[in-house]
């Protein structure tokens, strides 16, 4: 049935940004603090205040702008968004609306096909936030906190060029490794640092003209939004096919019950009375300035996987899974360059450390071994100091411990055995418990060495020198 | 020693006599509250005072005293008493704009403007007295009831300002503050017989000041002179980093720069000043008519060239304001809900009957009608009809104003107000009260300085002068006026 149909997808996403303080006051913009700590008179709406700009923000914002290829407006004004909410103290949200920060970027992804498709920007602009509202907490009332109330966001709006779920779902992974990359927010969904919502509409293929589209939020997570999509699009598809006609209204969707819910709230109906704020000035922005935070961008991840692939000579597939996120990108090339050895560095960060990363829960940018230390250890490697499988157990103890890798190599005795007396014992050892493959290969069963080999590698704990040991183990075959 | 000459001294007096040792700031404080006493009790009682706390103020004088006996430099307002408009925010007493909505809302910040009145040694007495939010022109939109006229208690002070102008006019204290958002000093000055001024958009911070419409808002002052009302901008104009809208220019020494008849044949030697014809309809009341020509007659006695101009976009200024302030006050308002501070009103009708309930019996009648009228003509559909062509008929009242000012005018000189005060109860009509502005809202408007010093009496009572000048032309504003209000000297209140 919806073979017939095409899905039309545009998305607003809002990003908070990094900064230390809040867009209008002075207020902390820490994450997790005491419910209605970090307030003033400003983001608290106390009789009397005034709001003032901070310029980080707009200094973020502009970067973002700048690296999804808009247009960086020299003159934005600030407006206010009037509509009541208990976590809205001022009665108004201060945002940008006829006169936007930035307006006609681009965003390029990976379609279905491989190709690449270039989703466009509407615009970007600065706003603020509002504060949280809690139902859940104390029975039979809502709580406030206005720690959030004033942190600065920017909000990301698309063109509806989109085609899929998984093109939304392309579009938001390649945003949030951009906005990464930029170092201007934390995008966590989680957390509540990105947000996404969704317009959606399906029309006959072929058609030209955009069906009636719904909106569709409270989704929580990137997958979450490809399910709502595809939910929705079904929805209203199976109403097209009745002859009937897609109402343009707000959904919220229900990621528990995997479905979406027409929104009891009177958002849609809500005249918000834009007007210029008259207690900023316009935000006059400097030519000069604007081309400053362009210069100062940072290398961004298109850029990156082609030096990965040009330069370096990495594979397409290694390189997605090392530049996904730019800590890993960052860790990736500096441990090659500790380490002098591309191939190995990049072959430890996709398995060993990746695995240990998540195995420990926390962010590579935590992670106790640092490239520095791990490029030691890729060393001893190198230098036949430590054996490989050794070098693992040695990498496990460096992150518990936080000692380096020549010191565990010692203190767990984890350094290659290469004297003779010792790895000749273990040899014995390994013929008289291995009587029967011993003999054959005595007899000149060559193929077999590798076996004896193995045995006394696992004998040693790994420590052995397997290039010794072949050779004294060939030394006492029979020539065939 | 403060006598009983009290109500009639400058704030420039008492703070010379502070500084000098003859006055104690003890004394002059317990002076205000005594005056403020004796003009504010029984049922005739003025009204125009709010809130104060004597003994906590005798105690910021006996602080203020210490430190002067310790050697520490006398402010140039040492030991004045001043009172502040109820729409400032203060520390400890309460700040409820004359709105049930904020009664008993203490703020926990001050003012940009009070604290520097009172790192220059002033004493904060008194809350004045309000129309709503400073909804109004005379003072009778207040929660806790009108403010009576100390020329004729059976008349309005004027307003929004009301109280302050009363407290002034009455000797309570030598200088007060008032907000302009359309001319709520000006006219109230004029209704008094004091002086009232209105500095340039951005010139003194507007940072505490309780937001009635953003962009036409300014802090303006009362005095008992022109040097008072000067001295009172110096002391608080300058750029604020908390705000964004104050402007970074210097403050000049504006009463340096006054020049006297003691000094000088002709004071206003090549200064130009300019009369709309705008100002002057025909309907203009007589009395206030020929109390302006004898004042024209000064200024060019006085030296200065005196020369018709027009203002053609004058008559759109009502109607325009009356847009712009509206939509601004709108969403200045919404904050007060309930949530967070003032008055709450539950209702078992959830959160949205509690909005309902909370407004609808905090806020008086007036605020209630522009609420609806600043969020009618902001309405999708209504914006560009209403806002955005008020907002155009702005840009060309400040164009008439930068033309004229272009051409060689320095200052303008226009009638305050277009009547002397009402009596109590007499005008009914919105309208009709709105149209008490009518002179004076084309500067916030145009946000240039403007000011009222009297020009005489008309049967009896007051009637001010306004003298407008441009953007940060205080100084021959100023000058104008020091030069007019000695020449007229008794003529001014006669």
């Amino acid at each position: 049935m919806s073979e017939a149909y095409e899905m039309v997808v545009g998305l607003e996403v809002h990003v908070q940004l990094k900064t230390r303080s809040k867009a209008f006051c002075g207020c902390s913009t820490d994450f997790g603090a005491p419910p209605n700590v970090n307030t003033c008179p400003v983001c608290l709406a106390l009789p009397g205040s005034l709001p003032v700009l901070n310029e980080q923000a707009v200094e973020l914002a502009t970067r973002a702008a700048v690296a999804l290829g808009c247009t960086v407006n020299r003159r934005s004004v600030f407006a206010r968004k009037n509509y009541f909410y208990p976590d809205l103290p001022k009665g108004f949200q201060i945002s940008q609306y006829d006169e936007p920060l930035a307006t006609g970027g681009a965003l390029t992804i990976a379609s279905a096909d491989g190709t690449a498709r270039k989703i466009g920007i509407t615009r970007l602009h600065l706003e603020e936030d509002a504060g949280k509202s809690i139902h859940d907490r104390y029975s039979g009332v809502t709580a406030i906190d206005l720690n959030r109330s004033g942190v600065p966001l920017i909000e990301i709006v698309s063109e509806p060029d989109m085609r899929s779920s998984s093109e939304a779902g392309g579009y938001l992974r390649a945003l949030r490794q951009t906005l990464q990359y930029l170092d201007v927010s934390d995008v966590s969904m989680e957390e509540g640092s990105l947000r996404v919502d969704a317009n959606v509409s399906a029309r006959r293929r072929g058609e030209k003209k955009l069906g009636t589209k719904t909106e569709v939020k409270n989704m929580n997570s990137f997958s979450g939004v490809e399910r709502a999509l595809d939910y929705e699009f079904a929805r209203q598809c199976a109403i097209l096919d009745r002859g009937e006609r897609v109402t343009q209204e707000t959904l919220l969707w229900d990621a528990a019950r995997g479905e979406a819910r027409v929104s009891r709230s009177k958002e849609e109906s809500h005249d918000y009375r834009y007007f210029p704020e008259p207690d900023l000035r316009p935000l006059i922005l400097d030519q000069a300035w604007i081309n400053g935070v362009k210069a100062k961008l940072p290398e961004l991840p298109e850029a990156r996987k082609k030096r990965f692939v040009d330069d370096l000579k990495l594979a397409p597939d290694e390189v997605e899974k090392l530049t996904a996120h730019p800590d890993l990108a960052d860790y990736f090339e500096a441990l090659a360059s500790a380490s002098g050895d591309v191939r190995s560095s990049a072959n430890w960060v996709m398995g060993e450390l990746l695995a240990a990363v998540n195995a420990r829960g926390g962010t590579i940018a935590h992670f106790p071994v640092r490239p520095h230390d791990l490029g030691l250890l890729l060393k001893m490697i190198q230098d036949g100091v430590v054996s490989h499988a050794a070098a693992k157990r040695i990498f496990a103890l460096m992150a518990e411990s936080g000692k380096t890798a020549a010191q565990v190599a010692h203190d767990e005795g984890l350094l290659k055995v290469g004297d003779d007396p010792a790895l000749t014992g273990w040899i014995d050892e390994v013929i008289a418990e291995h009587p029967d493959e011993a003999k054959r290969y005595l007899a000149g069963e060559k193929k077999l060495q590798g076996v004896l080999v193995g045995f006394v590698m696992r004998k040693s704990g790994g420590r052995a020198d397997p290039k010794r040991v072949n050779q004294l183990l060939a030394s006492r075959a029979s020539p065939s | 020693m403060t006598g009983s000459d009290y109500p009639t001294l400058t704030a420039s007096t008492i703070a010379a006599r502070v500084k000098d040792g003859d006055s104690s700031p003890v004394d002059v404080v317990r002076a205000s509250f005594g005056r403020a006493r004796a003009v504010g009790a029984g049922p005739d009682g003025l009204n125009a005072i709010l809130w104060s706390d004597e003994d906590e103020s005798v105690r910021e004088a006996e602080r203020l005293r210490g430190q002067l006996e310790q050697g520490s430099k006398a402010g140039r307002f040492a030991g004045v008493p001043i009172a502040v408009k109820d729409n400032y925010a203060t520390l400890g007493l309460p700040t409820t704009c004359g709105s049930r909505i904020l009664a008993g809302y203490i703020s926990p910040f001050e003012a940009t403007c009070v604290t520097r009145l009172r790192e220059d040694g002033a004493i904060i007495v008194a809350k004045t007295n309000m129309d709503e939010f400073a909804m109004g022109s005379s003072t009778e939109n207040s929660a806790y009831g009108p403010t009576r006229n100390p020329i004729d208690i059976r008349r309005v002070p004027g307003g929004s300002s009301g109280g302050s102008a009363a407290a002034v006019a009455a000797g309570i204290v030598p200088i007060a503050l008032g907000s302009e958002t359309g001319g709520s000093v000006r006219q109230p000055a004029s209704f008094c017989g004091i002086v009232g001024v209105k500095p340039t958009y951005g010139r003194i911070s507007r940072y505490g000041l309780v937001a009635f419409a953003s962009s036409l808002d300014h802090v303006s002052a009362f005095a008992r002179n022109v040097d008072d009302s000067a001295l009172a901008l110096e002391v608080m104009a300058g750029a604020d980093q908390r705000d964004s809208t104050s402007a970074d220019v210097p403050v000049p020494s504006y009463r340096s720069q006054f020049v006297s008849r003691a000094t000088a044949v002709r004071p206003l030697e090549g200064v130009t000043v300019g009369v709309p014809r705008e100002y002057f309809p025909e309907s203009l009341d007589q009395g206030i008519r020929t109390l302006c020509d004898r004042s024209i007659e000064h200024f060019r006695a006085l030296g200065a060239k005196v020369r018709d101009v027009s203002l053609p976009h004058t008559d759109l200024a009502i109607p325009a304001y009356y847009i712009i302030a509206p939509a601004e006050a709108s969403s200045n308002l919404a904050r007060y809900e309930g949530v967070r501070y003032g008055a709450r009103v539950d209702s078992v009708d959830g959160l949205r009957g509690m909005y309902e309930a909370t407004r609808s019996l905090g806020f008086g009648p007036e605020v209630t009608r522009r609420i609806i009228l600043g969020t009618y003509v902001l309405s999708a559909g209504y914006y560009d009809a209403y806002y955005r062509r008020a907002q155009a008929v702005r840009s060309l009242i400040a164009r008439d104003f930068a033309q004229v000012f272009a051409d060689g005018v320095d200052v303008l000189f226009t009638p305050t107000a277009p009547s002397t005060a009402f009596p109590i109860g007499a005008i009914t009509d919105p309208y009709e009260m709105y149209l008490s502005d009518i002179f004076t809202v084309t500067a916030n408007l145009a946000g240039i300085p403007a000011m009222s010093i009297p020009i005489g009496r008309d049967a009896g009572l007051p009637v001010g002068g306004q003298i407008l000048a441009k953007h940060f032309g205080e100084s021959v504003m100023f000058r104008a006026a020091y030069a007019l209000e000695e020449s007229l000297g008794e003529d001014a209140h006669r």
